[in-house]
Protein backbone atom coordinates (compact mmCIF):
# COMPACT_ATOMS: atom_id res chain seq x y z
CA UNK A 1 0.00 0.00 0.00
CA UNK A 2 1.46 3.47 -0.71
CA UNK A 3 2.31 5.73 2.36
CA UNK A 4 -0.16 9.01 2.24
CA UNK A 5 1.55 11.51 3.38
CA UNK A 6 -0.43 15.37 3.67
CA UNK A 7 0.91 16.95 0.70
CA UNK A 8 0.35 13.14 -1.03
CA UNK A 9 -3.25 13.54 -0.18
CA UNK A 10 -3.53 17.07 -1.07
CA UNK A 11 -2.03 16.43 -4.31
CA UNK A 12 -4.46 13.41 -4.63
CA UNK A 13 -7.85 15.38 -4.23
CA UNK A 14 -6.25 18.14 -6.30
CA UNK A 15 -5.63 15.52 -9.30
CA UNK A 16 -9.09 13.69 -8.58
CA UNK A 17 -11.09 17.08 -8.78
CA UNK A 18 -9.46 18.10 -12.22
CA UNK A 19 -9.62 14.82 -13.89
CA UNK A 20 -13.45 14.86 -12.71
CA UNK A 21 -13.75 18.74 -13.83
CA UNK A 22 -11.89 17.76 -17.31
CA UNK A 23 -14.38 15.17 -18.06
CA UNK A 24 -17.34 17.81 -17.64
CA UNK A 25 -15.39 20.24 -20.21
CA UNK A 26 -18.44 22.39 -20.59
CA UNK A 27 -19.03 23.20 -17.15
CA UNK A 28 -15.90 25.11 -16.25
CA UNK A 29 -16.28 26.75 -20.16
CA UNK A 30 -20.24 28.22 -18.89
CA UNK A 31 -18.15 29.98 -15.82
CA UNK A 32 -15.52 31.44 -18.55
CA UNK A 33 -18.27 32.62 -20.90
CA UNK A 34 -20.17 34.10 -18.50
CA UNK A 35 -17.44 36.56 -17.07
CA UNK A 36 -16.65 37.55 -21.03
CA UNK A 37 -20.40 38.18 -21.28
CA UNK A 38 -20.73 40.27 -17.76
CA UNK A 39 -17.74 42.17 -18.54
CA UNK A 40 -18.67 42.86 -21.98
CA UNK A 41 -22.38 43.71 -21.30
CA UNK A 42 -20.64 47.12 -19.32
CA UNK A 43 -19.94 49.04 -22.26
CA UNK A 44 -23.39 48.79 -23.76
CA UNK A 45 -24.66 49.60 -20.80
CA UNK A 46 -22.68 53.03 -19.63
CA UNK A 47 -21.90 53.74 -23.14
CA UNK A 48 -18.64 53.68 -25.35
CA UNK A 49 -16.55 56.42 -23.94
CA UNK A 50 -12.79 55.31 -23.30
CA UNK A 51 -12.18 57.39 -20.60
CA UNK A 52 -14.87 56.22 -18.27
CA UNK A 53 -14.60 52.30 -19.48
CA UNK A 54 -10.84 52.81 -18.58
CA UNK A 55 -11.77 54.27 -15.30
CA UNK A 56 -14.09 51.57 -14.43
CA UNK A 57 -12.12 48.68 -16.27
CA UNK A 58 -10.72 47.15 -12.75
CA UNK A 59 -14.05 47.67 -10.98
CA UNK A 60 -16.03 45.93 -13.90
CA UNK A 61 -13.40 42.85 -13.94
CA UNK A 62 -13.42 42.37 -10.14
CA UNK A 63 -17.12 42.15 -9.91
CA UNK A 64 -17.64 40.21 -12.85
CA UNK A 65 -14.63 37.88 -11.32
CA UNK A 66 -17.17 37.63 -8.33
CA UNK A 67 -19.79 36.69 -9.52
CA UNK A 68 -18.97 34.11 -11.95
CA UNK A 69 -16.78 32.30 -8.71
CA UNK A 70 -20.37 32.39 -7.35
CA UNK A 71 -22.07 30.38 -9.89
CA UNK A 72 -19.58 27.42 -9.75
CA UNK A 73 -19.72 27.45 -6.29
CA UNK A 74 -22.67 25.10 -5.85
CA UNK A 75 -20.88 21.96 -7.35
CA UNK A 76 -18.22 22.49 -5.15
CA UNK A 77 -19.45 19.40 -2.82
CA UNK A 78 -23.22 18.88 -4.64
CA UNK A 79 -21.88 16.22 -7.03
CA UNK A 80 -19.65 14.54 -4.01
CA UNK A 81 -22.39 14.77 -1.82
CA UNK A 82 -25.16 13.19 -3.79
CA UNK A 83 -22.94 10.06 -5.00
CA UNK A 84 -22.01 9.69 -1.58
CA UNK A 85 -18.17 10.68 -2.10
CA UNK A 86 -18.52 13.25 0.38
CA UNK A 87 -19.55 10.90 3.16
CA UNK A 88 -16.69 8.49 2.35
CA UNK A 89 -13.99 11.61 2.80
CA UNK A 90 -15.53 12.21 6.31
CA UNK A 91 -15.16 8.86 7.64
CA UNK A 92 -11.47 8.59 6.03
CA UNK A 93 -8.83 8.88 8.62
CA UNK A 94 -7.40 11.92 7.34
CA UNK A 95 -7.95 15.00 8.40
CA UNK A 96 -10.84 16.70 6.65
CA UNK A 97 -9.53 20.02 6.49
CA UNK A 98 -6.84 18.75 3.88
CA UNK A 99 -9.57 17.60 1.83
CA UNK A 100 -11.32 20.66 1.92
CA UNK A 101 -8.67 22.27 1.02
CA UNK A 102 -7.36 19.87 -2.06
CA UNK A 103 -11.16 20.77 -3.19
CA UNK A 104 -11.41 24.23 -2.60
CA UNK A 105 -7.05 24.50 -4.54
CA UNK A 106 -8.62 22.15 -7.66
CA UNK A 107 -12.22 24.62 -7.72
CA UNK A 108 -9.89 27.50 -7.91
CA UNK A 109 -7.74 25.99 -10.59
CA UNK A 110 -11.15 25.27 -12.48
CA UNK A 111 -12.71 28.51 -11.73
CA UNK A 112 -10.38 31.25 -10.80
CA UNK A 113 -7.21 31.07 -12.90
CA UNK A 114 -9.00 30.74 -16.20
CA UNK A 115 -10.54 33.96 -15.59
CA UNK A 116 -7.35 35.53 -14.23
CA UNK A 117 -6.03 34.12 -17.76
CA UNK A 118 -8.98 36.02 -19.49
CA UNK A 119 -8.38 39.07 -17.77
CA UNK A 120 -5.75 40.70 -19.81
CA UNK A 121 -7.65 39.99 -22.94
CA UNK A 122 -10.63 41.92 -21.53
CA UNK A 123 -8.72 44.65 -19.57
CA UNK A 124 -7.45 45.71 -22.88
CA UNK A 125 -10.77 45.86 -24.73
CA UNK A 126 -11.53 48.40 -21.87
CA UNK A 127 -8.46 50.10 -23.17
CA UNK A 128 -6.53 49.56 -19.81
CA UNK A 129 -2.60 50.66 -19.63
CA UNK A 130 0.03 48.03 -19.45
CA UNK A 131 1.10 49.08 -15.78
CA UNK A 132 -2.58 49.11 -14.36
CA UNK A 133 -2.99 45.34 -16.25
CA UNK A 134 -0.32 44.45 -14.97
CA UNK A 135 -1.18 44.87 -10.49
CA UNK A 136 -4.80 43.90 -12.45
CA UNK A 137 -3.72 40.43 -13.14
CA UNK A 138 -1.64 40.42 -9.39
CA UNK A 139 -4.86 41.34 -7.57
CA UNK A 140 -7.02 38.69 -9.49
CA UNK A 141 -4.61 35.77 -8.67
CA UNK A 142 -4.37 36.93 -4.49
CA UNK A 143 -7.86 37.64 -4.47
CA UNK A 144 -9.56 34.61 -6.52
CA UNK A 145 -8.40 32.09 -4.06
CA UNK A 146 -9.50 33.69 -0.62
CA UNK A 147 -13.03 34.10 -2.96
CA UNK A 148 -12.92 30.26 -3.63
CA UNK A 149 -12.13 29.72 0.15
CA UNK A 150 -14.93 32.32 1.58
CA UNK A 151 -17.33 30.72 -0.91
CA UNK A 152 -16.42 26.91 0.48
CA UNK A 153 -18.40 28.15 3.71
CA UNK A 154 -21.14 28.90 2.22
CA UNK A 155 -21.20 26.10 0.00
CA UNK A 156 -20.90 23.80 2.54
CA UNK A 157 -23.63 25.44 4.88
CA UNK A 158 -26.31 25.53 1.99
CA UNK A 159 -25.56 21.84 0.71
CA UNK A 160 -28.22 19.99 -0.37
CA UNK A 161 -31.18 22.76 0.16
CA UNK A 162 -33.63 23.88 -1.92
CA UNK A 163 -32.49 27.05 -3.83
CA UNK A 164 -29.43 26.63 -2.58
CA UNK A 165 -27.56 29.20 -5.20
CA UNK A 166 -29.63 32.07 -4.37
CA UNK A 167 -29.08 31.43 -1.12
CA UNK A 168 -25.27 30.98 -1.50
CA UNK A 169 -24.92 34.42 -2.95
CA UNK A 170 -26.89 35.89 -0.21
CA UNK A 171 -24.36 34.57 2.30
CA UNK A 172 -21.13 35.10 0.09
CA UNK A 173 -21.18 38.05 -0.91
CA UNK A 174 -21.02 40.57 1.54
CA UNK A 175 -18.25 38.12 3.19
CA UNK A 176 -16.28 39.09 0.03
CA UNK A 177 -16.26 42.59 0.19
CA UNK A 178 -12.74 43.48 1.75
CA UNK A 179 -11.39 41.35 -1.61
CA UNK A 180 -13.41 43.41 -4.04
CA UNK A 181 -12.08 46.36 -2.28
CA UNK A 182 -8.39 45.53 -2.09
CA UNK A 183 -8.45 44.22 -5.71
CA UNK A 184 -10.07 46.91 -6.89
CA UNK A 185 -7.81 49.55 -5.15
CA UNK A 186 -4.67 48.24 -5.92
CA UNK A 187 -5.53 48.88 -9.38
CA UNK A 188 -6.81 52.30 -8.58
CA UNK A 189 -3.80 53.38 -6.68
CA UNK A 190 -1.34 52.85 -9.29
CA UNK A 191 -3.18 54.41 -11.82
CA UNK A 192 -3.43 57.50 -9.63
CA UNK A 193 0.89 57.50 -9.54
CA UNK A 194 0.30 55.37 -6.26
CA UNK A 195 2.33 52.49 -5.70
CA UNK A 196 0.05 48.87 -4.88
CA UNK A 197 2.05 47.69 -2.14
CA UNK A 198 0.06 48.20 1.05
CA UNK A 199 -3.28 46.57 -0.90
CA UNK A 200 -1.43 44.35 -2.30
CA UNK A 201 0.10 43.28 1.04
CA UNK A 202 -3.66 43.29 2.84
CA UNK A 203 -4.75 41.01 0.09
CA UNK A 204 -2.36 39.03 0.32
CA UNK A 205 -2.61 38.66 4.49
CA UNK A 206 -6.48 38.30 3.48
CA UNK A 207 -5.14 35.06 1.38
CA UNK A 208 -2.75 33.64 4.20
CA UNK A 209 -5.56 34.54 6.64
CA UNK A 210 -8.34 32.69 4.95
CA UNK A 211 -5.81 29.27 4.11
CA UNK A 212 -5.42 29.16 7.45
CA UNK A 213 -9.38 29.50 9.09
CA UNK A 214 -11.11 28.64 5.78
CA UNK A 215 -10.47 24.90 5.36
CA UNK A 216 -11.51 24.47 9.01
CA UNK A 217 -14.64 26.12 9.26
CA UNK A 218 -15.78 24.75 5.65
CA UNK A 219 -14.94 21.00 7.49
CA UNK A 220 -16.96 22.05 10.47
CA UNK A 221 -19.58 23.32 8.14
CA UNK A 222 -19.49 19.79 6.47
CA UNK A 223 -20.13 18.35 9.16
CA UNK A 224 -23.34 19.98 10.71
CA UNK A 225 -24.19 19.54 6.94
CA UNK A 226 -24.14 16.26 7.15
CA UNK A 227 -24.93 14.69 10.36
CA UNK B 1 -26.95 26.75 50.12
CA UNK B 2 -25.54 25.90 46.20
CA UNK B 3 -27.57 27.97 43.44
CA UNK B 4 -28.08 26.23 40.46
CA UNK B 5 -26.73 28.90 37.79
CA UNK B 6 -28.07 26.92 35.10
CA UNK B 7 -31.83 26.67 36.20
CA UNK B 8 -33.21 28.87 33.55
CA UNK B 9 -31.00 27.61 30.82
CA UNK B 10 -33.56 24.95 30.07
CA UNK B 11 -36.00 26.19 28.17
CA UNK B 12 -39.29 24.64 30.44
CA UNK B 13 -38.12 27.30 33.19
CA UNK B 14 -37.07 30.13 30.78
CA UNK B 15 -40.26 30.07 29.47
CA UNK B 16 -42.48 31.28 32.50
CA UNK B 17 -39.41 33.52 33.35
CA UNK B 18 -39.63 35.44 30.08
CA UNK B 19 -43.50 35.46 30.49
CA UNK B 20 -43.02 37.00 34.07
CA UNK B 21 -40.32 39.70 32.50
CA UNK B 22 -41.75 40.89 29.36
CA UNK B 23 -44.47 43.25 30.71
CA UNK B 24 -41.73 44.71 33.43
CA UNK B 25 -39.34 45.48 30.24
CA UNK B 26 -42.43 46.78 27.73
CA UNK B 27 -43.16 48.81 30.30
CA UNK B 28 -40.34 50.67 31.83
CA UNK B 29 -39.56 50.47 27.63
CA UNK B 30 -42.39 52.83 26.84
CA UNK B 31 -42.19 55.30 29.93
CA UNK B 32 -38.33 55.86 28.92
CA UNK B 33 -39.67 56.29 25.03
CA UNK B 34 -42.31 59.00 25.84
CA UNK B 35 -39.67 60.64 28.56
CA UNK B 36 -36.82 60.64 26.06
CA UNK B 37 -38.97 61.78 22.51
CA UNK B 38 -40.04 64.31 25.19
CA UNK B 39 -36.54 65.61 25.99
CA UNK B 40 -35.26 65.24 22.40
CA UNK B 41 -37.88 67.28 20.91
CA UNK B 42 -39.20 70.11 23.43
CA UNK B 43 -36.11 70.40 26.07
CA UNK B 44 -33.37 70.06 24.00
CA UNK B 45 -32.48 72.65 22.25
CA UNK B 46 -31.65 73.49 18.36
CA UNK B 47 -28.45 73.03 17.19
CA UNK B 48 -26.76 75.81 15.94
CA UNK B 49 -25.26 74.76 12.58
CA UNK B 50 -27.91 71.90 12.43
CA UNK B 51 -31.12 73.44 13.38
CA UNK B 52 -34.20 71.03 14.30
CA UNK B 53 -32.56 68.41 11.98
CA UNK B 54 -30.38 67.43 14.01
CA UNK B 55 -33.16 65.97 16.43
CA UNK B 56 -33.37 62.74 14.10
CA UNK B 57 -30.15 61.53 15.91
CA UNK B 58 -32.09 60.37 18.89
CA UNK B 59 -33.45 57.76 16.86
CA UNK B 60 -30.78 57.21 14.69
CA UNK B 61 -27.92 56.93 17.22
CA UNK B 62 -29.59 54.32 19.45
CA UNK B 63 -30.58 52.32 16.51
CA UNK B 64 -27.10 52.07 15.03
CA UNK B 65 -25.64 51.10 18.59
CA UNK B 66 -27.96 48.69 18.83
CA UNK B 67 -27.96 47.08 15.86
CA UNK B 68 -24.39 46.29 15.94
CA UNK B 69 -24.36 45.06 19.64
CA UNK B 70 -27.23 42.61 18.66
CA UNK B 71 -25.18 41.12 15.90
CA UNK B 72 -22.47 40.44 18.74
CA UNK B 73 -24.94 39.39 21.11
CA UNK B 74 -26.64 37.04 18.55
CA UNK B 75 -23.23 35.83 17.51
CA UNK B 76 -21.97 35.30 21.18
CA UNK B 77 -25.42 32.98 21.67
CA UNK B 78 -24.47 31.08 18.27
CA UNK B 79 -21.25 30.17 19.75
CA UNK B 80 -23.10 28.93 23.05
CA UNK B 81 -25.08 27.35 21.16
CA UNK B 82 -22.58 25.36 19.06
CA UNK B 83 -19.86 24.63 21.51
CA UNK B 84 -22.18 23.15 24.61
CA UNK B 85 -24.97 22.46 22.78
CA UNK B 86 -27.94 24.28 24.37
CA UNK B 87 -31.40 24.47 23.05
CA UNK B 88 -32.27 27.66 24.23
CA UNK B 89 -28.36 29.50 23.27
CA UNK B 90 -29.56 28.45 19.39
CA UNK B 91 -33.36 29.73 20.16
CA UNK B 92 -32.13 33.55 21.50
CA UNK B 93 -29.51 33.78 18.93
CA UNK B 94 -32.84 32.93 16.33
CA UNK B 95 -35.17 35.60 18.27
CA UNK B 96 -32.20 38.14 18.22
CA UNK B 97 -32.16 38.58 14.53
CA UNK B 98 -35.20 40.17 13.50
CA UNK B 99 -35.00 42.81 15.96
CA UNK B 100 -31.08 43.39 14.77
CA UNK B 101 -32.00 43.55 11.24
CA UNK B 102 -35.23 46.39 12.33
CA UNK B 103 -32.15 48.35 14.05
CA UNK B 104 -30.04 48.24 11.11
CA UNK B 105 -32.86 48.95 8.93
CA UNK B 106 -34.01 51.91 11.33
CA UNK B 107 -30.58 53.75 10.91
CA UNK B 108 -30.11 53.69 7.40
CA UNK B 109 -33.60 55.08 7.24
CA UNK B 110 -33.04 58.14 9.20
CA UNK B 111 -29.66 58.29 7.91
CA UNK B 112 -31.15 59.06 5.03
CA UNK B 113 -33.51 61.02 6.39
CA UNK B 114 -30.85 63.25 8.41
CA UNK B 115 -28.52 63.09 4.85
CA UNK B 116 -30.34 64.86 2.79
CA UNK B 117 -31.04 68.34 4.54
CA UNK B 118 -27.92 68.06 5.67
CA UNK B 119 -25.52 66.67 2.65
CA UNK B 120 -28.00 67.13 -0.12
CA UNK B 121 -28.02 63.59 -0.71
CA UNK B 122 -30.02 60.54 0.16
CA UNK B 123 -27.12 58.32 -0.10
CA UNK B 124 -23.41 59.00 0.59
CA UNK B 125 -20.77 56.17 0.40
CA UNK B 126 -19.53 56.90 3.72
CA UNK B 127 -17.82 54.43 5.26
CA UNK B 128 -20.18 54.20 8.57
CA UNK B 129 -23.67 54.02 6.08
CA UNK B 130 -21.42 51.16 3.79
CA UNK B 131 -20.88 49.00 6.87
CA UNK B 132 -23.99 48.87 8.39
CA UNK B 133 -25.72 48.43 4.98
CA UNK B 134 -23.72 45.33 5.03
CA UNK B 135 -24.35 44.95 8.53
CA UNK B 136 -28.19 44.15 7.38
CA UNK B 137 -27.16 42.00 4.39
CA UNK B 138 -25.50 39.34 7.20
CA UNK B 139 -28.76 39.71 9.19
CA UNK B 140 -30.91 38.68 6.37
CA UNK B 141 -28.08 36.14 5.14
CA UNK B 142 -28.53 34.33 8.89
CA UNK B 143 -32.28 34.71 8.93
CA UNK B 144 -32.56 33.18 4.80
CA UNK B 145 -30.14 30.61 5.89
CA UNK B 146 -31.96 29.49 9.09
CA UNK B 147 -35.20 29.76 7.40
CA UNK B 148 -34.27 27.35 4.48
CA UNK B 149 -33.05 24.40 6.70
CA UNK B 150 -35.91 22.71 7.60
CA UNK B 151 -34.21 20.71 10.33
CA UNK B 152 -34.40 22.78 13.56
CA UNK B 153 -31.20 21.03 14.49
CA UNK B 154 -29.41 21.65 11.17
CA UNK B 155 -30.47 25.01 10.72
CA UNK B 156 -29.46 25.97 14.76
CA UNK B 157 -25.74 24.63 14.50
CA UNK B 158 -25.01 26.32 10.56
CA UNK B 159 -26.64 29.68 11.17
CA UNK B 160 -24.31 29.88 14.35
CA UNK B 161 -21.89 28.91 12.31
CA UNK B 162 -22.41 31.90 9.89
CA UNK B 163 -23.12 34.08 12.57
CA UNK B 164 -19.52 33.62 13.88
CA UNK B 165 -17.50 33.78 10.59
CA UNK B 166 -19.48 36.77 10.07
CA UNK B 167 -18.44 38.43 13.34
CA UNK B 168 -14.89 37.36 12.39
CA UNK B 169 -15.03 39.07 9.54
CA UNK B 170 -17.00 42.79 10.65
CA UNK B 171 -13.86 44.10 11.86
CA UNK B 172 -12.30 43.55 8.70
CA UNK B 173 -15.25 44.81 6.64
CA UNK B 174 -15.61 47.92 8.63
CA UNK B 175 -11.51 48.95 8.51
CA UNK B 176 -11.47 48.22 4.52
CA UNK B 177 -14.58 49.84 4.26
CA UNK B 178 -13.28 53.07 5.82
CA UNK B 179 -9.68 52.92 3.65
CA UNK B 180 -11.42 52.11 0.92
CA UNK B 181 -13.51 55.60 1.29
CA UNK B 182 -10.84 57.85 2.94
CA UNK B 183 -9.20 56.92 -0.68
CA UNK B 184 -11.80 58.18 -2.57
CA UNK B 185 -12.88 61.30 -0.59
CA UNK B 186 -12.42 63.63 2.36
CA UNK B 187 -14.12 63.03 5.72
CA UNK B 188 -17.99 64.27 5.61
CA UNK B 189 -19.77 66.14 8.29
CA UNK B 190 -18.63 64.68 11.70
CA UNK B 191 -20.96 65.41 14.80
CA UNK B 192 -18.65 65.84 17.54
CA UNK B 193 -20.01 64.08 20.52
CA UNK B 194 -17.85 65.78 23.12
CA UNK B 195 -19.48 69.34 23.11
CA UNK B 196 -23.60 67.93 23.68
CA UNK B 197 -25.79 69.89 24.98
CA UNK B 198 -26.51 68.28 28.58
CA UNK B 199 -30.38 67.45 27.26
CA UNK B 200 -29.38 66.34 24.23
CA UNK B 201 -27.21 63.55 26.24
CA UNK B 202 -30.10 63.24 28.44
CA UNK B 203 -32.53 62.25 25.44
CA UNK B 204 -30.01 60.18 24.07
CA UNK B 205 -28.92 57.98 26.76
CA UNK B 206 -32.60 58.09 27.99
CA UNK B 207 -33.99 56.25 24.15
CA UNK B 208 -30.82 54.16 24.10
CA UNK B 209 -32.46 52.29 27.08
CA UNK B 210 -35.50 52.77 25.97
CA UNK B 211 -34.67 51.09 22.51
CA UNK B 212 -32.36 48.18 25.30
CA UNK B 213 -35.50 47.62 27.07
CA UNK B 214 -37.52 47.30 24.01
CA UNK B 215 -35.14 44.96 22.20
CA UNK B 216 -34.54 42.28 25.59
CA UNK B 217 -38.96 42.58 25.55
CA UNK B 218 -39.18 41.87 22.19
CA UNK B 219 -36.87 39.03 21.99
CA UNK B 220 -38.06 37.60 25.24
CA UNK B 221 -41.38 37.08 23.53
CA UNK B 222 -40.20 35.86 20.38
CA UNK B 223 -38.33 33.14 22.25
CA UNK B 224 -41.37 32.23 24.03
CA UNK B 225 -43.36 31.66 20.63
CA UNK B 226 -39.86 29.85 19.61
CA UNK B 227 -40.34 27.51 22.24
CA UNK B 228 -43.92 26.87 22.44
CA UNK B 229 -43.41 25.91 18.54
CA UNK B 230 -40.12 23.85 18.93
CA UNK B 231 -41.54 22.04 21.92
CA UNK B 232 -44.72 21.42 21.43
CA UNK B 233 -45.45 17.63 21.68
CA UNK B 234 -44.01 17.74 24.99
CA UNK B 235 -46.18 17.37 28.07
CA UNK B 236 -44.92 20.52 29.75
CA UNK B 237 -46.59 22.52 26.74
CA UNK B 238 -49.91 21.06 26.50
CA UNK B 239 -50.30 21.33 30.25
CA UNK B 240 -49.59 25.62 30.14
CA UNK B 241 -52.39 27.08 31.25
CA UNK B 242 -52.36 28.92 28.24
CA UNK B 243 -51.95 25.96 25.99
CA UNK B 244 -55.08 24.03 27.40
CA UNK B 245 -57.84 26.80 26.66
Amino acid sequence: MKKSSLFGLLALVIRRDLVLAMRRRADVLTTLIFFVMVVSLFPLGVGPEMDMLRKMAAGVLWVAALLSSMLSLGRLFSADYLDGTLEQMMLAPQSLSVLVLGKMAAHWMVSGLPLVLMAPVLGLQFDMPAEALGVLIISLLFGTPVLSMIGAIGAALTLGLRGGGVLLSLLVLPLCIPVLIFGTGAVEAVSTGLSATSHLSLLGALLVFALVFTPWVTAQALRISME
Amino acid sequence: MAINWFKYSAPTTFYGLAGKLIPWFAASSAILFVAGLYIGFAVAPADYQQGEFYRIIFIHVPASILSMFLYLVMAGYAALGLIFNTRLSAMMATAIAPTGALFAFISLWTGALWGKPMWGAWWVWDARLTSELILLFLYLGFIALHASIDDPRRADRASALLAIVGSVNVPIIYFSVKWWNTLHQGSTIKFSGTSMHVAMQQAMFTVLAACWLYAIAVVLARVRSIILERERNTTWINELPEVRS
